[in-house]
C-alpha cells in the first residue's frame, strides 16, 4: 500500500473532511444520515459547476473572476426571455439557451485575453463589472418570482427522495446529473485530449507551447468560452432550484469558489490542479457552511473558519514542498 | 528544377528580419548539406537566436528565402517546420514544469501527428524508446520541474530526437551537462549525422565546436561576416570575427613597489569552509583567487563581504578593523562585493536599469525627513551607465531585457558609484560573451589603475592570468600555493589540481 502523501494538498483535504465529519458526529449522532448527505450534494451543485470551471482557468495559467457575472446575465435573461417571449419552452432548450448566452459573453473573454493578449484578471475584472451593470441597467434589476413552468418542472425531478428514521424528508435534484456531467466532460476534455494536455502545457510555459506549435490563441479562446457556458449551466441551475431569478444573486460568490479550488491543490501560478482536489475543496466549503454550527461553532465564525482552512489547507503543503526544495538544494 | 536530390537539406539566402525598427538579422544566406554539423557562432544579440527562431517556424522572415530539400518554404509554423524534420533544442530548454517526462518527450509528437485524442501508452512507449537510443535513465513519471538541470537539458534533447529529425538546431546544448554526459551527446551527434541528419551547433565552447562540427558560420550585428572549414578557425580567428577586433589579453603592467596596503585580512576561518586565510591587497593590484569547486573560494569571497560570518581572523582596509559578518559594515568600509549568480543575488531584474544602479547611493541622496533627491540619484546613476557603456535602450527599462554582459556593468555600476576601495568580483564573466567578457577585463584593469584594490574570484584560468597581478590558489579551504600574473596556463592548472 501506497503511504499517504502528505503534501499533497488533495490528502490533507481528505483528511479534514473525515476529521470534520467525526467531530460533528461525535456531538450530534443524526449528522451521519441521509439528509446531511443531500443537503452537501445539493449544497454543492452550483459551487461545483463553478469551481470545475475556476480550475480549468487556473490550469491554463489565468484566473477568471467574471464568472458569476456571466451565471447571473445569463440565468436572468434567459428567464425574461421565457417569461416575456416563450412561456412554454421546455426546460433543456431554457437550459441551452443559457448555456450558449454564458458562452458568448465568455468568448469576450477570450477575444480580450487570447487575441489582445490582456492580462486575465484584469480582463475579467472588467468584465464582471460590465456585465453585471449591462444586465442591471439594460436587462433588467427586478426579481422574477414567478418562474416559467418548464424551470419549474425542472426544480420538481428529483432522483430520488425518501424519509429519515425520525421523519425527515430527504431527496437529490435532478440538477446533480448536471454537475456529474460536468466533471466527467472535463476530466475527459483535460486528460485524455490534446486541446486539455495543451491547457496543462500552457499553464506550464506559454512560450514553449508556443514555441512547440500549440495553437495558444486557440486554446486560451476555448477555455474562456467553456467557463462562459458552464456557468451559463451554473446560473440557470441555481436560478431553478432557487425557484426565483434574482439579477443580484451569485456575484460575490467568485473569491470562494476560487478558494475552494486552490484549497483543492490547484495552483495559481498555472499548471496544476485535478479535479479531485477541487471536488474535496467544494465538499469542505460546502460542510462548513453547511454544518459549522453542528460542532458547536457559531455560523458568523464560518468566514474565519474558510480563510483559516485556506491558510493551512495551502500553507502547509507550500511549506512543505519549501523545505524539501532546501533538502534537496 | 530535376535536381532536388542534389539541393542542400536546408538552404538560406538573403534572410531578413527587423524588430520595430531594429534590424536583427540581415541578409544572412548559408547551406548545411545532409550529415553535416554546422557550428553557428555570435556575441549575444548578433541575430543566433532569431535566425534559429526563424528556421523553428516561431518567428517569421521579413525577406529572404529558406528552402528544405530544394522546396522553398513560406509561411513557416513551428508545426510546418517540425513536420519539415526542423527540431530545435532552445537555451531554456522549453519544457513544461508541471507535466511529466513522458508527457514533455512525446508532445511534440502528438500535436505533430494531428490527433486530437491523447493515448498515454503511445507517449509512454515514444519516451521509453527515445531515452533508450539515448542511453539515458531517467523515470518517465517524474515531473519535469522535480529534475536536476541537467536531466532537464537531456529531456529537450529527448524531445526533438523522439520523432524523424532531418536537421537538428542545438543552442548551447552542454551548457548544464558534466564532461562524461557531453561526450554522450557528442556521440548522439556523431550518430545522428552518420544517419544523414544535419546538425546546427551554437555553442561558446570551441572544443566542442571543433569535435563534431565541419563548418563555421559567425554572425555579427546581424550579418554574416565570416563562413568557412572548421578547420580553418582558431579560438583568436574566431573571437576576432565575432567582436570585430582583436581582444587584447596582455596581463597587467607590474604594480609600482610603492603601492600602499590596502585591505589585510589575517587568520579568517569559518570552520568547514576556508582556515587560516591570511593575504594582503594593495591599491591598484588585482589580486586573483582560484581553487576548485568546493575549495571554499565562494565562501572566502562572501565572508569578505559579510555574507558569511567567519569565526575568526581579522580584515582590515585601510588599518581599520571591519566588523565581520555584517555586509552593511563591509559596505561602509569601502568593500564592494559582485556576487557570482548576479541573476538571483545581485540584480531586481524586474525593476528598471536606473533604480538598480541607484539601490546603491540611497543614503547618499537621502533628503531630510527620508525623502530621496530623485534628480541627483538618476543623473548619477544615469553618469555611471555612460562611463561603463551599458547598452540599452532605454534606462526604464527592466535589467532582464538586457543580454549578460551588461547585466554584469551594471551590477558594477552599482559599486562603482559608491566610489569603493575594495571591489570583490566572484566569477565576473560567468555567462557572458567573448565581447563584453574583454570588455569587462578591460574595466578591471581600469580600475585597478584608479588605485582600487580588486579581488576576482574565478575558476577561468585564462581570464585569471590576463587580469591578475597575482593568484591565490586554494584547496580544502586553505591558500596553498601563490602565483604571478602571467605565468604559464597549464602551470597554473597543474597546481590548482595538485
Amino acid at each position: 500500500m501506497k503511504r499517504l502523501d502528505f503534501s499533497r494538498n488533495e490528502t490533507l483535504v481528505a483528511l479534514v473532511i473525515l476529521g470534520f465529519c467525526a467531530l460533528a458526529t461525535i456531538s450530534d449522532p443524526s449528522f451521519l444520515s441521509m439528509p446531511t448527505l443531500t443537503d452537501l450534494l445539493r449544497g454543492g451543485i452550483v459551487l461545483g459547476i463553478f469551481a470545475v470551471a475556476a480550475m480549468v482557468v487556473l490550469v491554463s495559467g489565468g484566473i477568471d473572476v467574471s464568472f458569476t457575472a456571466i451565471a447571473a446575465f445569463a440565468m436572468y435573461s434567459t428567464t425574461l426571455i421565457l417569461v416575456s417571449l416563450a412561456p412554454g419552452l421546455p426546460w433543456p432548450l431554457a437550459f441551452a439557451l443559457s448555456v450558449g448566452i454564458g458562452a458568448a459573453l465568455g468568448a469576450i473573454n477570450g477575444i480580450f485575453i487570447a487575441f489582445f493578449g490582456l492580462p486575465t484578471l484584469i480582463v475579467t475584472l472588467g468584465t464582471l463589472s460590465i456585465f453585471r451593470g449591462f444586465l442591471l441597467t439594460f436587462v433588467g434589476s427586478k426579481l422574477i418570482s414567478n418562474l416559467p413552468q418548464s424551470m419549474r418542472d425542472f426544480s420538481k425531478q428529483m432522483l430520488f427522495r425518501g424519509t429519515n428514521a425520525d421523519g425527515s424528508f430527504f431527496s437529490l435534484p435532478l440538477a446533480f446529473l448536471a454537475l456529474v456531467g460536468v466533471v466527467v466532460l472535463t476530466w475527459f476534455i483535460l486528460n485524455r485530449t490534446l486541446l486539455g494536455r495543451s491547457i496543462f502545457a500552457i499553464g506550464g510555459s506559454v512560450e514553449s507551447a508556443r514555441r512547440i506549435g500549440v495553437n495558444v490563441r486557440a486554446v486560451q479562446f476555448f477555455i474562456y468560452v467553456y467557463v462562459g457556458a458552464l456557468a451559463g449551466l451554473a446560473g440557470i441551475i441555481h436560478a431553478s432550484m432557487a425557484r426565483v431569478a434574482n439579477p443580484f444573486d451569485l456575484v460575490g460568490l467568485e473569491l470562494s469558489v476560487i478558494a475552494a479550488v486552490v484549497l483543492g491543490g490547484a495552483r495559481l501560478t498555472g499548471g496544476v490542479g485535478t479535479l479531485t482536489g477541487t471536488l474535496l475543496g467544494v465538499t469542505l466549503i460546502v460542510l462548513v457552511r453547511n454544518s459549522l454550527i453542528v460542532i458547536g461553532i457559531p455560523s458568523t465564525w464560518q468566514s474565519v473558519a474558510i480563510g483559516v482552512l485556506i491558510l493551512v489547507g495551502t500553507g502547509l503543503p507550500a511549506w512543505q514542498a519549501k523545505r524539501a526544495a532546501a533538502r534537496a538544494g | 528544377m530535376p535536381a532536388a536530390a542534389d539541393a542542400p537539406l536546408i538552404a538560406m539566402r538573403g534572410v531578413t528580419k527587423t524588430y520595430s525598427g531594429i534590424t536583427a538579422l540581415e541578409d544572412v544566406g548559408f547551406s548545411i548539406a545532409a550529415g553535416e554539423a554546422v557550428s553557428l557562432a555570435g556575441e549575444n544579440g548578433s541575430g543566433k537566436s532569431t535566425l534559429i527562431k526563424i528556421l523553428a517556424g516561431v518567428e517569421q522572415r521579413d525577406s529572404g528565402e529558406i528552402s528544405f530539400g530544394g522546396q522553398p518554404q513560406n509561411g513557416l509554423t513551428p508545426r510546418t517546420a517540425a513536420a519539415a524534420g526542423v527540431k530545435v533544442i532552445f537555451q531554456d530548454f522549453s519544457l513544461f514544469p508541471n507535466l511529466t517526462v513522458a508527457e514533455n518527450i512525446g508532445f511534440s509528437a502528438e500535436l505533430g501527428a494531428g490527433h486530437r485524442l491523447v493515448n498515454r501508452g503511445r507517449v509512454r512507449a515514444l519516451a521509453e524508446a527515445t531515452l533508450q537510443r539515448l542511453g539515458v535513465q531517467i523515470d518517465l513519471d517524474a515531473r519535469v520541474e522535480s529534475l536536476p538541470v541537467a536531466h532537464k537539458q537531456l529531456v529537450a534533447i529527448c524531445r526533438a530526437l523522439a520523432t524523424e529529425a532531418r536537421l537538428i538546431i542545438m543552442d548551447e546544448p552542454t551548457t548544464a551537462l558534466t564532461g562524461r554526459e557531453v561526450a554522450t551527446l557528442l556521440g548522439i551527434i556523431r550518430r545522428l549525422k552518420a544517419d544523414g541528419v544535419a546538425v546546427l551547433f551554437v555553442s561558446h565552447k570551441l572544443a566542442e565546436v571543433l569535435e563534431v562540427c565541419e563548418h563555421v558560420v559567425v554572425l555579427r550585428n546581424g550579418r554574416k561576416v565570416a563562413e568557412g572549414p572548421a578547420a580553418e578557425f582558431d579560438q583568436a580567428k574566431l573571437t576576432r570575427h565575432m567582436t570585430g577586433r582583436d581582444v587584447a589579453d596582455a596581463p597587467p603592467e607590474a604594480l609600482p613597489p610603492d603601492a600602499p596596503l590596502l585591505m589585510a585580512v589575517r587568520g579568517l576561518a569559518k570552520a568547514g569552509a576556508f582556515a587560516a586565510v591570511d593575504f594582503d591587497l594593495h591599491g591598484g593590484e588585482v589580486l586573483g583567487i582560484s581553487g576548485l569547486l568546493g575549495s571554499g573560494r565562494t565562501s572566502l569571497a562572501k565572508a569578505l563581504f559579510g555574507l558569511v560570518i567567519p569565526d575568526t581572523g581579522s580584515v582590515r582596509v585601510d588599518g581599520r578593523d571591519v566588523a565581520l559578518g555584517d555586509p552593511l559594515a563591509a559596505a561602509h568600509a569601502g568593500i564592494g562585493y559582485v556576487p557570482e549568480d548576479r541573476l538571483t543575488e545581485g540584480l531586481f531584474l524586474t525593476q528598471s536599469i536606473l533604480r538598480n544602479v541607484g539601490i546603491g547611493r540611497l543614503e547618499a541622496h537621502g533628503r531630510a525627513a527620508g525623502v530621496l533627491d530623485l534628480a541627483g540619484l538618476w543623473a548619477d546613476a544615469t553618469d555611471w551607465l555612460k562611463r561603463l557603456a551599458v547598452k540599452a535602450p532605454r534606462v526604464t527599462a527592466e535589467v532582464r531585457s538586457l543580454s549578460g554582459g551588461n547585466q554584469q556593468r551594471v551590477v558594477l555600476a552599482r559599486w562603482l558609484s559608491r566610489s569603493p576601495r575594495v571591489l570583490v568580483l566572484n566569477g565576473p564573466s560567468v555567462g557572458v560573451d567573448v565581447g563584453s567578457k574583454a570588455e569587462i577585463h578591460g574595466i578591471i584593469r581600469e580600475l585597478s589603475a584608479q588605485g582600487l584594490g580588486v579581488i576576482v574570484i574565478s575558476d577561468d584560468l585564462p581570464e585569471l592570468l590576463t587580469t591578475c597581478h597575482r593568484i591565490l590558489v586554494m584547496k580544502d579551504g586553505r591558500i596553498t600555493d601563490e602565483l604571478a600574473g602571467g605565468t604559464a596556463e597549464a602551470d597554473l592548472a597543474r597546481r590548482l589540481a595538485s
